[in-house]
């Protein structure tokens, strides 16, 4: 569905990603993890189409083994993205961003509406199918309740779950999602995230960058760790989802245990473990 | 309305027929709000041709307007009122009401694109451009004293190709760091426009005193007005006016996404810096125009789509169009109250009424919103 390969790109002049390389099959549920400031964010809108590929910069670590003869790109569906009309793109790519704030005078649903922008005609209308998908979302993300309210006035859990039923109003063949239930309090992280398997088990290609590492671990088959802008772990979750693997990454104390219903590892912290980690270790939990 | 949102967010059984229907109602007391204002536009285009030092009835003057058009309604009214109302009157109202349509429009979109509720043509320096144009021409002879008995048109051409000139720079300005057209940053715009207003303005200064006689035509042109404009003048606005409209209407969607910033607008699908360039470009022709025919006339591009957006919300399918009409209607009777408040006939530059109306009506405004932000603000925590 969408492949990165030895993909440099970063802002102003300086890369954040080295050569980093990515093949999200269709269908498949993965996360992105990783320390503060390793590229999760950025990785996630290049391969939204929305930052370009640094060119002549292209790293020579990590580009091996995808077999692609172009360097530092990204494709989708075997389509360049740096060619692809920008429309077309956002009928293939639906995102929720990281830190957006509500637009004021907006109510939810005229919101929600706008992620049918892309698929809106000529005169830029929104008819009775633009109508449905809304409501749909709507409908998927719980939103319902919020529809007519002012988006402005929304709390920040509530402006998230709006985001979410924005993307998938947008489209549902590939979500991509920066952090996007970081706000929710703990129920309405499980809705969302039991929303996304959902989603995923209907065909959806979903890749969430998240710091919830048990959230991740409780729902996603393949996490993928970013390490100072390249990829340190990429595996099913079982596999690197190991305390030798935690350690190494966050540079703090770890301990993995299986959860008492479903099995999965879950990571848990261990206070006072080398404090000069302390800013990474903070946000884990 | 917030009393309505509010249980609307408390009923957990609201379905999806009532959602619907709510969501029905609310296009149609828009179309009735638009239908509303559309008939005060048009009965205001008729008593606004009644005032004046030879008044008229109401019946007078909507008899004179339609006996002109072509159809048989009421008494015959004497020719020389017919004259006064149709020729003279009529031609006024329909400049004032399509200059206030227009700098209506064109500070929605400007607001719109830099996504900033103080903007509009001045900000980006398009009044300043259109401003300093025809001070050069004044200046230079080449509108001369003619311009303001009304059959000059090298005025207007001038002030016009200003705003254009003024937007073209502040583009180039911006651009100025590297990088496309089609990647402009909105803060760099703003400060690019303020940059060429107050150049702008420093060299219409200069204009002024290099030359002590056309001193007092550059002000009272500056400070807008319709005295002395005609039917002439609205033929000669309409087109750029139509055409910039049209541009504005037509990516009224795009306002919209444009409003959640550049990232989202793209993740949405929207070439944000393209559209945000027809867009100014739209604007530009639309303020351009305005200022072409009637001079520097302020707060209406300001204050109407606040306005509206505090009742309508910020749609702009909704915001444009009734920001249309209600600049109209502004500028129509803030053309009446010009030419009708000072005795003898003396007339008053409709920018200062426009200003004068406007500033304290703006304060009101700004007070009560922030009272109710702070509502808000309240209840959200």
């Amino acid at each position: 569905m969408i492949r990165a390969h030895n993909l440099t790109c970063g802002y102003a002049g300086r890369a954040v990603l080295h050569g980093v390389s990515l093949h999200l099959a269709p269908g498949e549920f993965a996360a992105l993890l990783g320390p503060n400031g390793s590229g999760k964010t950025t990785l996630l809108l290049a391969l939204a189409g929305l930052l370009p590929a640094m060119t002549g910069k292209a790293g020579s670590d990590g580009g091996v083994g995808s077999g692609g003869a172009k360097s530092g790109g990204v494709e989708i569906g075997g389509r360049d993205l740096a060619t692809l009309p920008v429309r077309e793109r956002a009928r293939l790519i639906s995102c929720v961003p990281q830190g957006a704030t509500p637009p004021q005078g907006y109510t939810v649903r005229e919101l929600v509406r706008m992620g049918r922008f892309a698929s809106s005609g000529f005169w830029g209308g929104y008819g009775p199918q633009d109508e449905a998908a809304t409501q749909a979302a709507l409908a998927d993300a719980h939103c319902l309740d919020l529809a007519e309210r002012q988006a402005g006035e929304l709390s920040g859990g509530e402006f998230q779950r709006v985001l979410l039923a924005r993307a998938l109003c947008q489209g549902r063949s590939a979500l991509l999602l920066d952090e996007a239930t970081s706000a929710l309090d703990l129920a309405r992280r499980v809705e969302a995230f039991d929303l996304l398997a959902a989603q995923n088990r209907q065909g959806s290609t979903v890749l969430t960058a998240v710091h919830d590492l048990n959230l991740a671990a409780l729902y996603c088959p393949r996490l993928i760790f970013l390490k100072a802008g390249r990829i340190a772990l990429d595996g099913p979750t079982t596999e690197v989802f190991t305390e030798a693997n935690l350690k190494d990454i966050y540079e703090t104390d770890i301990r993995v245990a299986p959860h008492p219903v479903t099995g999965a590892p879950q990571a848990h912290l261990v206070p006072g473990a080398q404090p000069h980690s302390g800013p990474a270790a903070a946000l884990l939990g | 309305m917030a009393a309505e949102a509010r249980t609307g967010g408390r009923g957990k059984d609201a379905n999806t027929g009532v959602l619907v229907s709510s969501r029905r109602r609310s296009i149609r007391s828009a179309v009735f709000g638009l239908a509303l204002l559309a008939f005060a536009v048009l009965a205001s285009i008729v008593l606004a041709c009644c005032v004046g030092s030879f008044p008229a009835t109401p019946g007078q003057a909507l008899g004179a307007l339609l006996q002109a058009a072509g159809f048989a309604y009421g008494a015959p009214v004497d020719p020389s009122l017919a004259v006064v109302i149709v020729d003279i009157r009529l031609a006024r109202v329909v400049l004032a009401g399509i200059t206030g349509a227009a700098l209506a429009i064109a500070g929605a979109a400007f607001q719109g694109v830099l996504r900033n509720p103080l903007a509009d043509a001045f900000t980006l320096g398009v009044s300043g451009g259109a401003a300093f144009g025809a001070s050069l021409a004044i200046l230079s002879g080449l509108a001369g004293a003619a311009a303001l008995s009304g059959d000059d048109r090298a005025l207007p051409a001038c002030a016009l190709a200003g705003a254009l000139a003024a937007l073209g720079l502040v583009l180039g300005l911006s651009r100025a760091g590297g990088g496309p057209l089609s990647s402009l940053r909105r803060e760099t715009l703003v400060l690019a426009g303020i940059v060429v207003s107050t150049f702008l303005s420093a060299l219409i200064s200069l204009l002024k005193s290099l030359d002590e006689e056309s001193v007092s035509s550059i002000v009272f042109w500056i400070m807008g007005s319709f005295q002395g404009r005609g039917f002439e003048h609205a033929q000669l606005a309409w087109p750029y006016m139509l055409l910039g409209a049209l541009l504005v209407f037509w990516r009224a969607g795009e306002l919209d996404v444009l409003s959640l910033g550049e990232t989202q607008a793209r993740m949405l699908g929207l070439d944000a810096g393209r559209s945000r360039l027809w867009l100014l470009f739209g604007a530009s022709l639309l303020s351009g125009a305005a200022v072409a025919v009637s001079g520097v006339i302020g707060f209406v591009g300001l204050v109407v789509p606040h306005l509206v957006r505090l009742v309508l919300g910020a749609g702009h399918r909704r915001l444009l169009p009734a920001s249309a009409l209600l600049g109209a209607l502004l500028l129509i009777w803030s053309d009446v109250l010009a030419r009708s408040v000072l005795p003898g006939g003396a007339e008053l530059p409709v920018g200062v009424v426009t200003a004068l109306v406007g500033g304290p009506f703006f304060c009101l405004l700004l007070a009560r919103r922030g009272l109710a932000s702070g509502k808000n603000g309240g209840g959200r925590a």
